[in-house]
């Protein structure tokens, strides 16, 4: 397992661009939460605004990327003719997923939390400016307050569940392009609906479905009582989706050749 | 020894008609690659499928929880619900009134109310067809905030002089009936009369129902979390009626026209409409409003067509992952090299590979949505949602927009999987380019400003051609993404999108032109 470990992880480190795009999920969510948290404002106490998540929403951005890394590290291999290669050096089928899960999600841990800790860094540096102010009943964001440490570390997993969904799903469909596909349908089509859906009730399930807005209530630090689904239930709902995928991927990857 | 060489078939044939063979090259690519036509036919029932979806939820008030709406002479829904003092006027004649006061009450909750008045309540004369909702008619009236004004037909306003009237100062109104032409004027003193517009109804009948009116939409309430619209009532004194022509003897009738209020307001628990003759006139209190209907928060309970097409993000992406592998599937498999060799004016190629999966995207498009936008109205309206009804310009304007929608999608993502020949890199540029824009817009994530900067930069401007409510300054609501609205105008967006596609696309062929294989 180590072996094989070390054998993604150069595959990883070597492919071209691959650098790049988690330099992307960092640069992306920074720069998406900063122009965010310059843009929006609190005008009087009661403006319902959450500063965590304001800062946070970033994240909504670098997913993809997280996403095309964990496409890419399955569909590369099909495209290539790469994956015979490794299925000879490595004829125990799961243990190449476990170890290509285990190197994409220790990455995306380490891109994850650069990405997030900067940007409630700078949502601390800009929101007392934009009336997140203590006149309004906001402190400045803090990792030492309950609520916002929850939305950091909750965005961190989120980002890397949203990877592991998107390996599991290039490894049933073995190809990059209908694997990222879907994957943004998935992320996307649902919040969509959610919106157009007239019915109150069949918004919420529409809501407590979808890997996105439930998975993204982990950001959540007031108002949760408004919530669609619970934050750490909503990263449930996505760490489920991530599961089905991988289950899928896994035993059609046993069942399948290659 | 002589051998005679025969030139091969190919050699042989003459050279023109060049295009053509390399347009039937890519569609015979386009025809021969099984998950291309599965995709397609596949973005059609994906499409329709999660429009269904979209509208399977049936309403919860009932049937009865929001009515039909009527539907204008210029064929869209409209609100036509006001209080109305009337008698029929036989042919031609004239009708003369001088408002002096114009009051309103806006209720706070159930019980109790504060004074205050809409911007748009609407005290005075109306000449209408007949006292069906949705009939033509021609009117001129006060209002709350915006002066005299000339109104007819739902959606044409005219706007006379400015200012309010008092008891010392009234605002004195005229309109007169001519064939099918009705003229507004407006008198300070009821002399020195002005004209403020006039109005052809065609087909006017001849006995039309002449006679004085109130309406008020509800207000606009601010609060913290946002933008609500509280129920109103408008009450205006009129005096001095004066008539001239064929009247019926000069016995006044009045009704509250609809029973509902439509989406415009309606009466709160504690008040009603009313009629009171006073020494020479009445004093009318109204709610509701003569307006198109628009999108917003006070149409909660109607869909619009474009509710039925939500299945076009789904079929959006499928195209437009087709379109990127369409080029970058040539890349991975070394034919590009083959494609160039065969035909070496590369800018062609990639013109040809355009017109191939752009029409195809298109005709998935314009053909989900001439299913769905009858057949999800159909639907919508047993399960108890009215349908927003908007002319058959409109309508067709969605439907074929709906096509040229994925037609530009698909072949900007042809263009950029040209530039970055990796499809999912390509694939997510597109999608995220378009769709999430539109998400972060409209989930009121972000600030009004910053949601309707992205709906005008970004290539989500595109979708602005699938918005069939219009906008209309004679009435309030939040004209926002979230409620429908894009900031730009349809065609001004989808020139957007097109100039995004335009600009990837010559540096697609620029590209393609100076890179070796």
């Amino acid at each position: 397992m180590r072996r094989a470990g070390h054998a993604e992880w150069t595959k990883l480190r070597t492919e071209a661009g691959n650098g790049w795009l988690v330099l992307g999920v960092v640069a992306l969510t920074v720069a998406v939460g900063a122009a965010v948290a310059m843009t929006s404002r609190c005008d009087a106490v009661g403006c319902g605004e959450d500063p965590a998540r304001l800062s946070l929403t970033g994240v909504m951005v670098g997913q993809v990327v997280v996403a095309i890394v964990a496409v890419l590290m399955v569909g590369n291999e099909y495209s290539s003719g790469m994956m015979k290669t490794t299925l000879a050096a490595m004829p125990r089928r799961l243990t190449v997923l476990g170890a290509k899960v285990c190197v994409l999600t220790a990455v995306m841990l380490v891109a994850g939390t650069v990405a997030v800790l900067a940007s409630l860094l700078t949502g601390r540096i800009v929101q007392p400016d934009r009336g997140f102010t203590e006149a309004h009943g906001y402190g400045a964001l803090s990792l030492a307050d309950g609520p916002t440490l929850r939305a950091a570390v909750g965005s961190v997993l989120y980002l890397v569940l949203i990877g592991l969904l998107s390996l599991g799903i290039a490894m049933v469909v073995r190809s990059s392009a209908t694997a990222i596909g879907i994957v943004l349908a998935l992320l996307f089509i649902f919040p969509i609906l959610a919106q157009v859906v007239a019915d109150p009730d069949w918004q919420r399930h529409l809501q407590q479905i979808s890997p996105m807005t439930a998975g993204l209530a982990v950001q959540s630090t007031i108002d949760l009582g408004k919530l669609p689904i619970g934050p750490w239930k909503g990263l449930g709902v996505l760490a489920l989706w991530a599961a089905g995928a991988l289950t899928a991927g896994g035993w059609l990857l046993r069942a399948r050749d290659a | 020894m002589t051998a005679t060489l025969t030139p091969s078939r190919a050699a042989a044939r003459p050279a023109r008609g060049g295009f053509a063979q390399l347009l039937h090259a890519e569609w015979t690519k386009f025809r021969t690659v099984r998950g291309w036509v599965a995709s397609s036919v596949g973005a059609v029932l994906v499409i329709c499928l999660v429009g269904l979806l979209a509208t399977a939820a049936g309403n919860q008030s009932g049937p009865e929880g929001t009515s039909a709406l009527p539907v204008g002479p210029g064929g869209q829904a409209v609100n036509d619900s006001f209080y109305f003092v009337h008698q029929p006027l036989q042919g031609d004649g004239t009708i003369t009134v001088s408002v002096s006061s114009l009051t309103g009450v806006v209720a706070t909750d159930p019980k109790s109310s504060r004074p205050g008045l809409a911007p748009w309540a609407k005290a005075g004369i109306i000449v209408k067809d007949g006292l069906d909702q949705g009939s033509a008619y021609a009117a001129m009236m006060l209002t709350g905030a915006h002066g005299v004004r000339m109104q007819y037909d739902y959606t044409h306003d005219i706007a006379g002089a400015a200012g309010r009237a008092t008891r010392e100062q009234p605002v004195w109104l005229r309109l007169q009936r001519s064939g099918d032409t009705v003229t507004g004027y407006q008198s300070t003193d009821g002399t020195k009369w002005t004209e403020v517009g006039s109005a052809r109804l065609s087909g006017l009948s001849a006995t039309a129902q002449v006679g004085l009116f109130v309406a008020s939409p509800s207000v606009e309430e601010k609060t913290g979390t946002g933008t609500g619209f509280a129920p109103a009532v408008a009450t205006g004194a009129f005096d001095q009626v004066d008539l001239g022509g064929r009247w019926s003897a000069g016995s006044w009738q009045q009704r509250q026209v609809s029973d509902g209020a439509g989406t415009s307001g309606s009466y709160s628990q504690t008040t009603k409409g009313q009629a009171v003759a006073t020494g020479s006139g009445f004093t009318v209190t109204g709610a509701g409003d003569i307006a198109p209907v628009v999108g917003g928060p006070a149409t909660s309970g109607v869909r619009t067509i474009e509710n039925f097409l939500v299945g076009a993000f789904a079929g959006l992406i499928i195209m437009v992952v087709v379109g990127a592998g369409y080029i970058t599937v040539e890349y991975r498999r070394g034919l590009i090299g083959v494609t160039l060799a065969a035909s070496p004016r590369r800018g062609r190629v990639l013109v040809a590979k355009a017109l191939v999966v752009g029409s195809i995207a298109f005709v998935v498009g314009l053909v989900s949505a001439a299913v769905m936008v009858p057949f999800g109205g159909q639907r919508s309206e047993s399960n108890g949602f009215p349908v927003l009804t908007v002319p058959s310009g409109t309508e067709l304007r969605v439907v074929v927009g709906t096509g040229l929608l994925l037609a530009v999608a698909s072949v900007l993502a042809l263009a950029v999987g040209t530039i970055l020949r990796r499809s999912a890199v390509a694939i997510t540029v597109v999608v995220v380019g378009m769709v999430l824009p539109y998400l972060l817009a409209t989930a009121s994530v972000l600030p009004d400003g910053a949601s309707e900067w992205l709906l005008r930069v970004t290539p989500a401007a595109g979708f602005a051609i699938q918005q069939s409510v219009a906008r209309y300054e004679q009435v309030v609501t939040v004209y926002a993404p979230g409620s429908g609205y894009f900031p730009l105008a349809p065609w001004s967006g989808f020139a957007v999108l097109c100039a995004y596609a335009a600009v990837a696309f010559a540096v697609a062929v620029v590209l393609l032109r100076r890179r070796d294989v």
